[in-house]
């Protein structure tokens, strides 16, 4: 395959980026969008040019590092897929395709696509946690959970941190990732004693962090690759509810 | 390669010890604003286009209507009290609606400074909301502001006699005023995408349904913006082709 690559290059934070245009010959259908881009910069490195930083990890769909908006999509064309499990067959030779990094005021650029997701960490420090007593590990029948539940927790906890959901949002909004993880914990008798601190602290974090609202547009769970549901979202807002008027 | 990475730190959140902002003032707490003032502002069109239908009933029935609605408690109540409790509760709810909407709109483009260069068509559940709701509102907000002016104030309507409120219906969607008409149709078909998505985001804002009730609701908003759009149009519709005169 021939590609035509438009890549988003900004030599670091503070410096002014652009869409840099590429050509890239003899891509096998079967690689990934991550190995298309190492066999870019294997030439890049090879001219004496500078690389396209990039985010990855596991490639394997599970760590959440890739980050990539390609034509306009976070992750990509395919739905419920991260950029490392995104094929070149789902390209055609001679296309153009626009690369650039994750949108938004918290995700500052670190350098060309790849961007400082810390500001979901600080969600996560403000109450994305249970307060476990150490020694023995308590016997797995200690507290037992109704299986639907403990299938909707999972759902929520299939969430991988990557961001995809702000990219995607109109409004910069971290809602969804900020609602998996309240509501996999307010799912699980685990969660209960923080339940009112988690949502009041995380929803502060966020807004703090610069993240905008929510529209209810359901960009962020099209976006998703682990399509976690706006349902999420709607449980996020109840329990904020709650415990802003201190019933919960 | 060695490559400094200099990294600019994101907008922090408020210094520790600072003590909260007020929850109202958060991100949710601004949209549980805007969802109650607008399902204020949803009950008083609903009830608005129940009442308009009283045009086909004739002059009579009709500007006894809107008399009805000034004598509404008497002797019991002073006159229009009725009215003016209810235009203070509409201008209350939607201060409070356009306020949020205005904040959480600019939080909204601060959080992302830099746009895309490659956009695609929306593609979630309401994908048409990002287009029509922020624009739809303009129109609605420029709408109302005539519509006070032509049938409450009557500053720009023929029919100076206020409780002749069927004359100045007639008036104002003559067929020579066929513009005043077209502006009302379009204001409506804003209407009826605000409310389509606003009506069951509220619902998700206050209650959170589950994914089945969500679908439900986006169904029932669909189905009250569609009723309120046909009852608020057959009226301008009518007087226009003569059926109303």
């Amino acid at each position: 395959m021939k590609l035509r690559l438009r890549i988003w290059r900004q030599p670091d934070a503070e410096a002014a980026g652009r869409m840099v245009p590429y050509e890239i010959d003899g891509v096998s259908e079967d690689a990934s969008f991550l190995e298309m881009l190492d066999v870019l910069n294997e030439h890049l490195i090879a001219d004496g040019a500078d690389p396209v930083a990039f985010d990855h990890d596991c490639r394997e769909g599970i760590c959440g590092a890739c980050s990539l908006v390609i034509d306009g999509r976070p992750h990509g064309p395919q739905a419920a897929t991260t950029t490392c499990q995104l094929h070149m067959r789902q390209f055609s030779d001679g296309d153009t395709i626009d690369i650039e990094p994750w949108r938004a005021g918290p995700f500052p650029v670190v350098k060309d696509l790849v961007v400082d997701r810390t500001a979901f960490d600080r969600i996560i420090q403000a109450g994305g946690y249970i307060s476990a007593p150490t020694g023995t590990a308590p016997d797995a029948h200690a507290a037992p959970v109704p299986k639907a539940d403990a299938d909707a927790a999972f759902a929520a906890a299939a969430c991988i941190g990557c961001g995809a959901c702000v990219a995607a949002c109109p409004n910069g909004s971290g809602m969804l990732f900020m609602a998996a993880k309240v509501d996999h914990l307010a799912r699980m008798p685990q969660g209960q004693p923080e339940r009112s601190t988690r949502v009041l602290g995380m929803v502060e974090a966020h807004d703090g962090a610069g993240f905008g609202g929510c529209t209810n547009t359901g960009e962020c769970s099209a976006a998703c690759p682990k399509e976690i549901g706006l349902d999420v979202i709607g449980r996020l807002n109840r329990d904020f509810r709650k415990a802003a008027a201190g019933t919960a | 390669m060695s490559t400094e990475l200099r990294s600019r730190p994101a907008a922090s959140g408020p210094a520790a010890g600072a003590g909260h902002a007020p929850r109202w003032r958060s991100s949710i707490g601004l949209k549980i604003i805007m969802a109650v003032s607008g399902i204020a502002l949803v009950g008083f069109i609903v009830a608005h286009m129940a009442g308009n239908l009283h045009v086909f009933e004739g002059p009579e029935r009709m500007n006894e209507y809107a008399e009805g609605l000034r004598t509404f408690g008497e002797p019991l109540l002073p006159r229009e009290s009725l009215l003016w409790a209810m235009r203070l509760g509409l201008i209350a709810a939607a201060a409070a609606h356009i306020a949020s909407s205005v904040a959480l709109t600019r939080r909204a483009s601060r959080a992302r400074p830099v746009k895309y260069a490659s956009r695609k068509a929306a593609r979630g559940e309401a994908a048409h909301a990002a287009a029509t709701m922020r624009w739809g509102a303009i129109v609605i907000a420029a709408f109302v502001v005539w519509h006070l002016l032509d049938l409450t104030f009557r500053a720009v309507n023929p029919v100076k006699d206020v409780p002749d409120a069927y004359g100045a219906v007639v008036a104002t969607f003559a067929p020579e005023r066929w513009p005043v008409t077209v502006f009302y149709l379009a204001a409506l078909v804003a209407l009826g995408f605000h409310l389509r998505h606003g009506i069951w985001s509220a619902v998700q804002t206050i209650a959170g349904p589950s994914a089945v009730w969500r679908r439900r609701w986006r169904a029932a908003a669909l189905v009250t913006a569609v009723t309120v759009v046909a009852g608020f149009a057959a009226v301008p519709l009518a007087v226009s082709f003569g059926l109303v005169s």
